[in-house]
């Protein structure tokens, strides 16, 4: 057992580096192809703006919020929330609010689901072409990691908790 | 502080919902409340003892993300267009298509993937609201995991619709090989989205109260 403000602590930060990471995920080439001579490069933003005509336009939006927004605005949330609790200094305001929102989000950050899906178009273009794994896929696949490990150490009942006692 | 045996079936004596101790229990965060409150002191989430239009919207969001799931497996999810050929993949062909090239444990994921977790959903949301509505008493354990499994479950459904997103953006070689998505994406993910919203209004609860009245 990791006792409470240890954990609190650890929560933090993989919350912040699970954040810069996420950034870093966003703004590097994710995978490269090249086939005959012509060359590609794709990061997050191009595989959500695939969906970029007509109809499938919400699409990219939901997909935008899937994979990217909600997941940073989750670790936003908890690094609000939780920051001062690590300090041992009075709740901001709106804390449990913001913990409430990245508690309600969870079914809806789907990350890990997206580096899955990467990982089987990986296998289905594997004979038509060569594809380079670029920095952004790693620092995306960290992403989700760090996350797993981070949800794993919440508990939220003991979260309420030291909200409710430090609520200023 | 009180260990309930969670793993028997029919009523545990001794054990008394929110409900009947005049309380209500907040379910974002676990408070309980007078049974008059209206919103969490803590969280500030609404608060509904039981919600009474719980199987309303569950039945209107399964029918919801049944519909979208047909068109989704009708129509292609992708556009393939090299030198030589065009051609256009469903849900299934795309399944086909890795089986030939050799990859079955990948085939294997996508056809888990979307359609035996969605089919699984439909009828596992379908078995949840028709057990609370005749107020069955039985397999009430099992139930309330199978309620777990639906919720935890169902968002994987989307990878397909990723792999759609991630094969458009890269396979753009102009003439050599474009891959496009097909119309099927967009109804395929609004299947999963209504049937995610269709899990998440199920109240849980319900599945206790239908307990106590069949016995």
């Amino acid at each position: 057992m990791t006792s409470q403000p240890t954990a609190m602590a650890r929560i933090l930060s993989l919350a912040l580096t699970a954040f810069i990471m996420m950034i870093a995920a966003v703004s590097f080439p994710f995978l490269t192809l090249d086939a005959g001579g012509l060359h590609n490069a794709t990061s997050v933003i191009d595989a959500v703006l695939a969906f970029n005509d007509g109809l499938a336009i919400p699409l990219a939006v939901a997909v935008a919020f899937f994979i990217m927004v909600i997941p940073l605005i989750r670790l936003a949330a908890l690094i609000y929330a939780l920051g001062p609790l690590v300090r041992e200094a009075p709740a901001r305001p709106g804390a449990r609010k913001a913990f409430g929102l990245a508690e309600r989000l969870r079914p809806w950050s789907m990350a890990e689901i997206f580096i899955v899906g990467v990982t089987v178009a990986l296998i289905k273009v594997a004979g038509l072409a060569a594809v380079t794994i670029g920095p952004a896929f790693w620092a995306f696949a960290g992403v989700v990691i760090i996350t797993v490990l981070k949800d794993q150490l919440i508990c939220r009942y003991s979260i309420w908790e030291a909200l409710d006692q430090s609520a200023g | 502080m009180q260990v309930f045996d969670l793993g028997s079936t029919g009523p545990v004596s001794g054990l008394i919902t929110a409900r009947e101790a005049g309380l209500v229990a907040c379910q974002r965060c676990g408070q309980v409340h007078k049974r008059d409150a209206h919103y969490c002191k803590r969280c500030e989430g609404a608060l509904q003892s039981r919600d009474a239009e719980s199987l309303q919207k569950v039945w209107a969001w399964l029918i919801a993300g049944m519909i979208a799931y047909i068109p989704a497996n009708l129509y292609p999810m992708l556009l393939t267009s090299t030198l030589v050929e065009r051609s256009e993949s469903t849900i299934i062909g795309g399944v086909w298509e890795l089986i030939h090239h050799g990859s079955i444990g990948i085939a294997i994921i996508v056809f888990v993937a979307s359609v035996m977790i969605p089919i699984g959903k439909f009828v596992a949301i379908i078995y949840l609201a028709v057990t609370v509505q005749q107020r069955s008493g039985t397999h009430q354990h099992g139930r309330h995991k199978a309620y777990e499994i639906v919720e935890f479950i169902g968002r994987w459904s989307m990878i397909d619709v990723f792999v759609v997103a991630i094969l458009s953006a890269l396979v753009q070689l102009n003439t050599i090989a474009t891959i496009n998505p097909g119309i099927a994406a967009v109804s395929f993910a609004l299947s999963v989205i209504f049937t995610m919203l269709s899990a998440q209004s199920f109240d849980a609860r319900l599945i206790w109260d239908a307990d106590r009245t069949a016995g």
